[in-house]
């Protein structure tokens, strides 16, 4: 099935990036994550062009965490405050984001950025889930219960100025801390292309301190929002939201990410998560290679 | 002289013509499949077929041996062509070097190796070749780096099919007619493309003709590619709605089963 891609301008197999949809909404209904991760490198291993790559994968993202983020509404897993305070930051953080892509592109250098940061926080969040699953499995084989975690956020949150009470999340914790923190994850969704829920969930956990039942439902909430803010600002900026590829995506990851989170109720979370640690650490390793070896293409053209 | 037949009526009362008229120079014919391609939803490419005739002044049939080299020249762009070291390690983007006219699709056919037929000077001159293809780079630069660099350039595009030379494709029938298919992958840029078709005898270009291809988005293709650089709101929108709206329905649909 040959499809036209009116703005990347070339012409692909459609069900070859359905599937690859499906495959990364498989994994984002299994574990909770975007998938952003997966799909742009793939898409650019594939041909397309990385900007495109990038901003077309942002809007299936967002497809991907409507019908997860609606679910977790229902039951009441979002904290809407904090969830707003990650959002305002994460809309500053995509501004801030488009500027360093222009400023990037104009060196040359925003796929050397990329790439870099693909290894560094794929191999850092990938190796600590690892770490983290694996003594959990082990655990769990001896017969000893881990002794529970003390819910507790950052000391340098502590020292943060102004203090508000977040009642769903049962923190009493400056809103700079998630402000910064939903920056962080704009910055990266504008460069990279993800939806960040890899970096927001550990982060909410271990940094903010949050509640476990309230962590998937506002890193949802918060995707969403940003992945939107996203697509709006590469539609405005680089004008490289491809429609059509978007909706190629679109078609194989909400059917992908239904699936998922059917296979996710029937297996252990330990399992689960060293599963996607381990998919995360290859794409890492991939990329570090990729960094490493000699490229097929010394020369890239880009338009003046 | 220009040439625009569109039928074989056309051509002959052409040809009446050519026989009236007493010029000493053969006179090239050439035409096209087509003088317009189409980017529609499933466009795959397309096969171009540059085809027509030489005719010596005096009669209908050249009756001398001719060469026939053609030239299907994409529209230029200002493009920046980066080339990657390994600095510390790691393959990144270290040099540059910006031309200011690269054309976005070349293709070059003949009826023979080309070397056999022109001398360099005259390659070079006509730009028979993706050797001498002449790229002005912009601002000051050292010949060798420059052709580094050009190589370069010529290399990735070739692999990407975006230029190519194909020796010995053009086929030439009892030196009157002469035809060679070129084909464009799905990733040509749109705009007008100029085919020019040099008739070469004793190492000289005799006699050469322009005709043109109009590559065009049409209809839906068009229409995304207009909206998402004239409507950036709206379209940016639209994507928006689209994924939500996708995400939901595919949520509701699969919470029934």
């Amino acid at each position: 099935m040959d499809v036209y891609l009116p703005i990347a301008n070339l012409s692909v197999n459609g069900l070859v990036i359905i599937g690859l949809g499906a495959l990364t909404g498989l994994l984002s209904g299994m574990f909770g994550v975007g998938g952003g991760f997966l799909t742009t490198p793939l898409l650019i291993f594939y041909g397309v062009p990385p900007t495109v790559a990038a901003a077309s994968a942002a809007s299936q993202v967002t497809g991907a965490s409507v019908s997860g983020a609606f679910a977790q509404a229902r039951r009441g897993g979002i904290d809407y405050h904090i969830g707003a305070v990650l959002v305002a930051g994460g809309v500053i953080g995509t501004g801030i984001g488009s500027l360093l892509f222009r400023l990037l592109q104009a060196l040359g250098q925003i796929d050397t950025v990329i790439n870099i940061l693909y290894v560094l926080m794929l191999g850092g969040i990938g190796g600590l889930m690892a770490h983290e699953s694996i003594t959990a499995l082990r655990a769990q084989r001896a017969g000893v219960p881990l002794p529970a975690r003390k819910r507790r956020h950052h000391p340098l949150v502590a020292s943060l100025p102004l203090r508000w009470r977040f009642y769903r999340s049962g923190l009493y914790i400056s809103p700079l801390a998630p402000l910064l923190l939903g920056m962080a994850t704009g910055i990266l969704t504008m460069l990279m292309g993800i939806g960040g829920g890899f970096i927001l969930v550990p982060a909410m956990l271990y940094i903010l301190g949050m509640g476990v039942n309230v962590v998937v439902g506002t890193s949802l909430f918060q995707i969403l929002f940003v992945t939107m803010v996203t697509t709006m600002m590469h539609a405005l900026t680089t004008r490289a939201v491809d429609i059509v590829l978007a909706g190629l995506l679109l078609v194989g990851s909400v059917t992908g990410a239904q699936l998922g989170t059917f296979f996710a109720q029937k297996a252990k979370p330990e399992q689960l998560r060293l599963i996607l640690a381990v998919i995360v650490l290859a794409v890492a390793l991939r990329m570090a290679l990729g960094l490493g070896y000699r490229p097929d293409e010394i020369y890239t053209v880009v338009p003046l | 002289m220009t040439v625009a037949s569109r039928s074989p009526w056309r051509l002959l009362v052409l040809l009446a013509c050519l026989l009236l008229t007493g010029a000493r120079d053969p006179i090239l014919v050439p035409e096209i499949s087509q003088h317009e391609i189409q980017v529609r939803q499933g466009f795959t490419g397309a096969d171009l077929l540059l085809f027509g005739a030489v005719l010596s002044p005096e009669g209908s049939r050249a009756a001398q041996d001719y060469d026939i080299v053609v030239v299907l020249e994409g529209p230029v762009q200002s493009i920046v062509l980066r080339e990657k070291q390994k600095i510390a390690g790691m393959w990144i983007n270290a040099d540059s070097l910006e031309f200011r006219s690269a054309p976005s699709y070349f293709a070059v056919a003949s009826s023979r190796p080309i070397a056999k037929i022109v001398d360099d000077k005259t390659a070079a001159i006509y730009e028979l070749g993706l050797k001498w293809l002449q790229l002005s780079p912009i601002g000051v630069i050292e010949p060798r780096e420059q052709q580094r660099f050009s190589a370069g350039l010529v290399d990735l595009m070739r692999r990407q099919g975006l230029y190519r030379e194909d020796q010995g494709s053009v086929k030439i029938s009892g030196q009157v007619l002469y035809q060679a298919r070129i084909s464009l992958p799905s990733s040509v840029q749109t705009g007008t493309y100029t085919a020019e078709t040099f008739a070469i005898r004793g190492g000289k270009v005799v006699a050469s003709a322009i005709t043109r291809v109009e590559v065009k988005k049409e209809g839906f293709e068009r229409f995304v590619a207009v909206a998402a650089d004239r409507n950036g709101w709206l379209y940016g929108l639209f994507a928006v709605i689209v994924s939500v709206a996708m995400g939901w329905i595919a949520g509701r649909l699969f919470a029934l089963v």
